[in-house]
């Protein structure tokens, strides 16, 4: 199989022709079997996210394997990972292997299963980390997402037991003792309205007792979902005087949503804006932003979150935390980053695809755009606006928090190793 | 607070945050004229309200609350039904949307809601304007009867109701102390906005554990002293109830230090101007929060505050039901 895309921008730069042969860039295909018009779009290398809710095993009523890898491809993504708060949780070798093998049956996106780090997320024994690793998953990434590995002694055996298996603990850094009954960020919003709040101190703390531990271990730290601009000072502290002279790495995402949303969307008590970490203030989005330019924040995670109606057509304290993202992330980045003019395209480039790539150890994701490397790419109309509507979204449930919003940015074609897995903004299936 | 149904401006009452000066005052007037209306009446029964349906809908215990809406509906002579959580379909898992549907499609053309969760009010009131109902003019008005710890807009309502008959009119200036855990205090949020609102000087006085994390956003002073504020002549000491479980919550050390340094003892209310007026929502924790003696004082107006209750909630249902024309 080969293919030609026609005149298209590599990372936004000068136009050129880009071949495909069996899956892999080429320098030139003679006569190939399909040609694509790449007029007009950008090239970028296939999206990798490191923070997703596929909902399968368990959780089907919201999201499968199937319907998150669509999305995932309809956002531009050709990796995923799958947070292991499944039911049955993803905290054994059977278990990251079938989320592994739906993956690979639905082919649209590499899907890599996250491990466990705690039998059942619930904080007291290790999970099975080195059978994972070792199955045919191949988990380089553990986490407890959902929940924080709150037990000091639990996070530093997890921390030098990862090292063993050359794999990354992604701590959701939240002290559950500060946050009982939290529902919105800590401040003026959520002391009007009456809702318990979820203070900043619960992540920069945690934050900054992973990163102490995780130089103390010579291990490897990922932090989820950096919300709050106490994180981003924790972060660059670390880096400054804790890491130097050890083999430890500290590494950080920031979802979309905190780069766009603020704590003031909880005003109607609508709880579609009820995540966790929650909503922050507007000096918060912005010191993201800012941190995520200047590469204090490594990379851009989705934690996409599908949830049922029920979940979320109801109070706000009973309602579950969690927005989709792997559809809008792209364009949410643009937004934010691209046209604010903190990000070029090779800015988005490396901190949506080789950054992730990088941190979770994929060879073949996250690879540049040139001649040898796997044919794993996004294609994007950067002048095309587009309406959000939950309902038309490829995933089950439909609870995104911007329904109604116009964004800027469509991706137009995926491709996976060669194969395209959306064409025209269609997902093709195997 | 939204849209212009009715001739003060008021849909539904949810909060007292955003509530327009002139529609408070609006509320307080007719209050007042309810209670000359009902006066020297040998039956206690205005016909304003025949033909409306009026649901309370509690999720929470309390019987002063309940029992001042249904008395307030009642001498309006509109039908009053009560449903409370746990003796219907709500006790058996069904969600707040369809109840409230339901008791939309079954007529009620007003939904008192008391609930735990902060914003539930709000919740039933978005619904039911986007579903609309054919058997009312398409509106169901809801009305918060207390929402977790976010608002408890009535209660703030009879408090300036109570404040008014004591101290005059206006209330313009007076300097209200509100005393206690304001954290978890609906009443205090809502009494809070709707003082500052009718130009009134509020200051809150607790322990930091017992304040909101932003608090300095109200419209509002804040200090830790009781005693220290007391020697400044306050017109008005709100005094507010500790929960049981906050005791043991870790908020503060005792009951014991709790009473010393923030109950309303008789030592403390003897600083007080002799026009001060001493409110307290009830239910109250005597010999804590506040001295029996001081309770069953002249200065304090509890039973005054249960009085205008029902005054107030008449308004409140005359102003969401039937509009200055039907009068």
């Amino acid at each position: 199989m080969t293919t030609l895309i026609r005149n298209v921008r590599p990372y936004g730069e000068d136009p050129t022709d880009l071949y495909v042969r069996d899956g892999v860039l080429v320098d030139h295909v003679a006569d190939p079997d399909e040609t694509v018009d790449g007029d007009g779009l950008i090239a970028l290398p296939g999206l990798v996210d490191l923070h997703a809710h596929l909902r399968e095993p368990g959780g089907e009523e919201a999201e499968t394997v199937a319907t998150g890898s669509a999305a995932a491809a309809l956002g531009g993504y050709t990796a995923v990972f799958a947070m292991p708060n499944t039911n049955p949780t993803q905290d054994s070798p059977v278990v990251v292997e079938h989320v592994w093998r739906r993956g690979r049956e639905v082919g649209l996106v590499d899907v890599h299963p996250v491990g466990a780090v705690t039998v059942g997320l619930g904080g007291e024994r290790l999970a099975e980390m080195g059978m994972m690793a070792a199955s045919a998953a191949g988990v380089r990434m553990f986490s407890d997402d959902g929940r924080c590995v709150n037990d000091p002694l639990i996070m530093r055996r997890a921390l030098e037991y990862a090292r063993s298996l050359d794999a990354v603990v992604a701590q959701h850094a939240e002290d559950h003792r500060l946050t009982v009954g939290a529902q919105a960020h800590e401040g003026p919003v959520a002391a009007r309205l009456g809702l318990t709040g979820w203070p900043a101190t619960a992540e920069e703390s945690i934050v900054a007792r992973d990163a102490m531990l995780a130089a103390a271990a010579g291990a490897r730290l990922h932090v989820c979902h950096l919300s709050t601009a106490g994180s981003v000072g924790v972060l660059h502290w670390a880096r400054e005087t804790l890491l130097p002279g050890t083999t430890a790495t500290v590494s950080a995402e920031v979802t979309p949503h905190h780069l766009l949303l603020t704590d003031t969307a909880a005003e109607d008590y609508d709880p579609v804006h009820k995540v966790n970490p929650p909503l922050r203030p507007e000096a918060d989005t912005l010191a993201l932003r800012r941190a995520l330019a200047d590469g204090v924040i490594d990379c851009v995670a989705t934690d996409h979150a599908p949830h049922p109606v029920e979940a979320k057509d109801c109070e706000w304290p009973q309602a579950r935390p969690g927005m989709l993202g792997l559809q809008t992330a792209l364009s949410v980045v643009t937004a934010t980053m691209v046209t604010t003019g903190l990000l070029d395209w090779r800015g988005v480039a490396r901190v949506m695809s080789e950054v992730p790539a990088a941190i979770a150890g994929l060879s073949d994701q996250g690879r540049p755009l040139t001649v040898g490397e796997p044919a794993n790419l996004v294609l994007v109309d950067p002048d095309a606006r587009w309406t959000v509507r939950g309902a038309e979204l490829a995933s089950i449930a439909d609870n995104t928090p911007y329904e109604g919003m116009e964004l800027p940015t469509s991706v137009i074609h995926t491709m996976l190793r060669g194969r395209w897995t959306v064409r025209d903004g269609k997902v093709k299936e195997l | 607070m939204t849209s212009d149904e009715g001739h003060i401006g008021l849909r539904h009452l949810l909060s007292t945050d955003g509530l327009r000066r002139e529609q408070a005052e609006a509320l307080l007037d007719t209050a007042a004229s309810m209670e000359q209306a009902l006066t020297g009446r040998a039956v206690r029964k205005l016909p304003t309200l025949r033909g409306r349906t009026v649901v309370t809908l509690f999720y929470e215990n309390s019987t002063r609350t309940r029992v001042s809406f249904e008395v307030a509906g009642k001498w309006m002579s509109a039908d009053t039904i009560n449903v409370s959580a746990s003796g219907s379909s709500v006790g058996k898992g069904e969600s707040l949307r369809d109840t409230a549907s339901t008791l939309a499609a079954a007529g009620a053309d007003a939904i008192v809601v008391r609930h735990p969760a902060s914003g539930a009010p709000h919740r039933i009131a978005g619904w039911l304007d986007r579903v609309g109902h054919s058997h009312t003019d398409g509106h169901v008005a809801v009305v918060n009867a207390g929402d977790g710890t976010h608002e408890h807009p009535t209660q703030a309502l009879l408090d300036a109701a109570t404040l008014r008959k004591r101290l005059g009119a206006d209330l313009a200036g007076r300097r209200v102390a509100i005393v206690g855990d304001v954290l978890h205090s609906r009443v205090a949020r809502s009494n809070a906005h709707l003082l500052a609102t009718l130009g009134a000087e509020v200051t809150l006085v607790a322990p930091p554990t017992l304040l909101p994390a932003g608090v300095d956003a109200w419209p509002v002073a804040v200090t830790h002293d009781l005693d220290a504020h007391l020697t400044t002549g306050p017109d008005a000491v709100m005094m507010l109830r500790v929960q049981a479980e906050r005791m043991h919550g870790g908020f503060f050390p005792s009951a014991r230090e709790y009473a010393v340094r923030f109950g309303l003892n008789q030592r403390r209310a003897d600083t007080l101007p002799d026009h001060a007026v001493v409110l307290h929502p009830g239910p109250a924790v005597r010999g804590m929060e506040i001295a029996s003696s001081v309770a069953d004082s002249a200065r304090a107006a509890i039973a005054e505050q249960v009085t205008a209750g029902v005054h107030v909630r008449m308004a409140v249902l005359y102003h969401l039901l039937a509009g200055e024309d039907s009068r």
